[in-house]
């Protein structure tokens, strides 16, 4: 059986140096596309592609002040940062959903200042009206063709169909690793649990599904821990730096779930039976609950998903990880405090920015949750 | 006799209370530098020589405030949304709100009958509506910091700044007084935007009276007045506001003094 710890530090070399990976890649003869959140990435997969998260990095931006304002969400003004800066070099194409503002001006940007293909498309916002499929459809089949260009071939529906199977597949093993990594808080520690999640945004379905059983079977030979510090979900875009993160176990806290974008809330949906693989990766879209980039008629929506999920993981408190200059996520917020403090957790807002590395006031907070019975 | 000291190291001032085996403030100074400079140690040495104590007398430091890590010589660190607390607890039992705006940041703290904090609230990495701020506006008024609060209160009128980051009020500033504004009018501008940033903060944390102020700018009653305007409530500030980070650090130091020596 493999080693935790030599699994471990795979998926920490992975997660600290996608850069090296895209290299491997791109040497190995593959082409690799760029997905924003929410992309339909089986497509990529059954084109013979390789899917490759983006999610910018701890950088001071200097260039993309060039096309993106200061106050522009800070993880897309580092992604344009690394596209401008030749970061993202060895991608064949980025996709890019145009989910908020923020996504229509980086759109414009990164035509202007990156020289690498750019597929983007935008999720209909009205997901109960009838026409939302059709029109998401439509909108995949587009993304479809700038693809198979990219790819230089075609896939077939029932090509599409198993690769959609292999990435419910690969959801699957991720929510396994999440639960099974609670009965091991002493090993997968807040830093630990991040690094797994990052890593495999770069990785293959089929290596993910390979190694993070591994990890999960190795987890299962180990002892329960009986973890007795306290408890936190975080909700948000993501929650780095690892200084950060590290907070958390420095204060014995564990984090035994997550609604992050870059996380869990990626893999928390499934792709549906329906009539064509098409269908079934909009249908994926329309079925999504609890997301600041979805709208949901029910303002409350996530707030009860995360009381939901703090319940279930005997959590104290929800923490609200949030991306600088986000305004999609800082409107979610209020909400999401209110809900959870008003079912009788702890809600705490602590602030994510890519272009610094300090987190002096997030540590401050964190330790001031970990001193008080709140 | 032993002592327990609370040291508080933020980014504009170093402050240190003293406690002694009874549990008696002996010793209370302030520095107006703060974490990076000779300030801590400054204060440190102060506290004793105003008690009149050596070092070695010393049982249990707890430091708190943006320097807490950097000390050297300290028994544990505590962080300055739990100190302000238990600080303020001390001063004034019947409080269950706190606002402290600092240097570098603002917190809004809600507290239980017993002095446990119960939630809390923190602006991020913004120095608009802080303690930098206004010492920043009133480098542009050409005014001291500690002028500002009776400047506020001969105002006729209330200036509108619309804007609370502190680069564009600047510019904001600048532009009222080319207008020949009067500055006691503008100072009462920059105390409404303030007020009203501090105000939607509170809001977030719940605001449950009675609410006390703590931190330097708690001296300011020009700000003070303004923020009870916009919270339609009452604030109440201890003559010691600056002092309830150190004091809520030396009662934890307290703690330790006492846990070591049934230990």
């Amino acid at each position: 059986m493999a080693d935790v710890r030599a699994l471990l530090e795979e998926f920490d070399r992975i997660s600290k140096s996608p850069k090296q990976l895209l290299k491997e890649y791109n040497e190995a003869g593959e082409k690799v596309v760029g997905c924003f959140y929410y992309t339909p990435q089986p497509l990529i997969t059954a084109l013979g592609m390789v899917p490759m998260g983006l999610w910018g990095g701890q950088v001071n931006p200097q260039v993309a002040g060039k096309y993106s304002p200061i106050f522009t969400c800070s993880i897309l003004r580092s992604c344009l940062e690394y596209g401008m800066t030749g970061e993202y070099e060895g991608l064949s194409a980025a996709i890019m959903p145009i989910l908020c503002d923020t996504f229509r001006g980086t759109c414009s940007a990164w035509r202007a200042g990156v020289n690498i293909k750019l597929i983007p498309f935008v999720h209909p916002q009205n997901r109960k009206d009838p026409g939302a499929l059709d029109y998401l459809i439509e909108e995949y089949k587009y993304v479809k063709s700038e693809l198979e260009d990219v790819a230089g071939k075609t896939c077939t529906d029932a090509e599409l169909k198993a690769s959609i199977r292999l990435h419910n597949q690969k959801n699957k093993v991720i929510r396994e690793f999440c639960s099974v990594a609670n009965d091991h808080l002493d090993i997968i520690t807040a830093v630990e649990r991040h690094h797994v999640m990052k890593a495999i945004t770069f990785m293959k379905p089929e290596i993910i599904i390979e190694k993070l059983t591994a990890l999960i079977e190795a987890l299962k030979a180990e002892p329960v821990c009986n973890w007795t510090g306290k408890k936190v979900i975080l909700t948000g875009i993501t929650a780095e730096p690892d200084d950060l993160l590290a907070g958390f176990t420095a204060n014995n806290i564990a984090v035994v779930g997550d609604d992050l974008m870059q996380e869990s809330r990626l893999y928390r949906t499934d792709y549906p039976s329906a009539n064509s693989a098409m269908e079934s990766l909009a249908l994926q879209w329309l079925q999504i609950k609890g997301c600041s980039m979805a709208h949901d008629d029910n303002n409350r929506a996530r707030g009860e998903n995360l009381v939901e999920m703090a319940r279930a993981k005997g959590a104290d408190a929800v923490v609200c990880c949030m991306m600088r200059f986000c305004d999609t996520e800082e409107y979610d917020e209020p909400y999401i405090l209110e809900t959870v403090r008003n079912a009788g957790f702890m809600a705490f807002s602590i602030d994510i920015d890519q272009s610094t590395s300090d987190s002096g006031q997030a540590i401050t907070k964190i330790q001031a949750f970990a001193e008080n019975n709140v | 006799m032993m002592y327990a000291m609370g040291i508080d190291i933020g980014s504009t001032a170093s402050k240190a209370a003293l406690l002694d085996e009874n549990g008696k403030i002996v010793g209370k100074e302030i520095v107006p530098i703060g974490t990076g400079t000779v300030g801590p140690q400054k204060v440190f040495n102060q506290v004793l020589e105003s008690a009149d104590i050596d070092k070695e007398q010393i049982a249990w430091i707890t430091a708190t405030g943006y320097g807490r890590f950097a000390f050297e010589g300290i028994n544990d660190q505590k962080s300055e949304l739990s100190c302000h607390a238990k600080g303020i607890s001390y001063l004034m039992p019947d409080i269950h709100t706190i606002i402290d705006i600092g240097g570098q940041d603002i917190k809004v703290m809600t507290i239980n009958d017993k002095g446990g904090l119960m939630n809390f609230v923190m602006n991020d990495k913004c120095a608009a509506g802080t303690g930098r701020f206004l010492d920043t506006m009133a480098k542009v008024l050409d005014v001291e910091t500690e002028d500002l609060s009776d400047l506020s209160l001969q105002a006729d009128e209330v200036a509108e700044i619309s804007s609370t980051c502190t680069v564009f009020a600047e510019s904001e500033v600048i532009s009222k007084l080319s207008s020949k504004i009067k500055t006691e009018n503008i100072v009462a501008g920059i105390h409404k935007s303030v007020a009203r940033r501090v105000a939607s903060l509170a809001q977030r944390c719940g605001v449950k009276e009675e609410v006390a102020m703590s931190g330097g700018v708690a001296l300011n009653n020009g700000l003070v007045q303004s923020l009870e305007e916009e919270l339609k409530c009452k604030i109440r500030v201890h003559e010691d506001c600056q002092l309830a980070g150190a004091i809520g650090a030396a009662l934890y130091a307290y703690e330790g003094m006492k846990r070591e020596r049934m230990e």
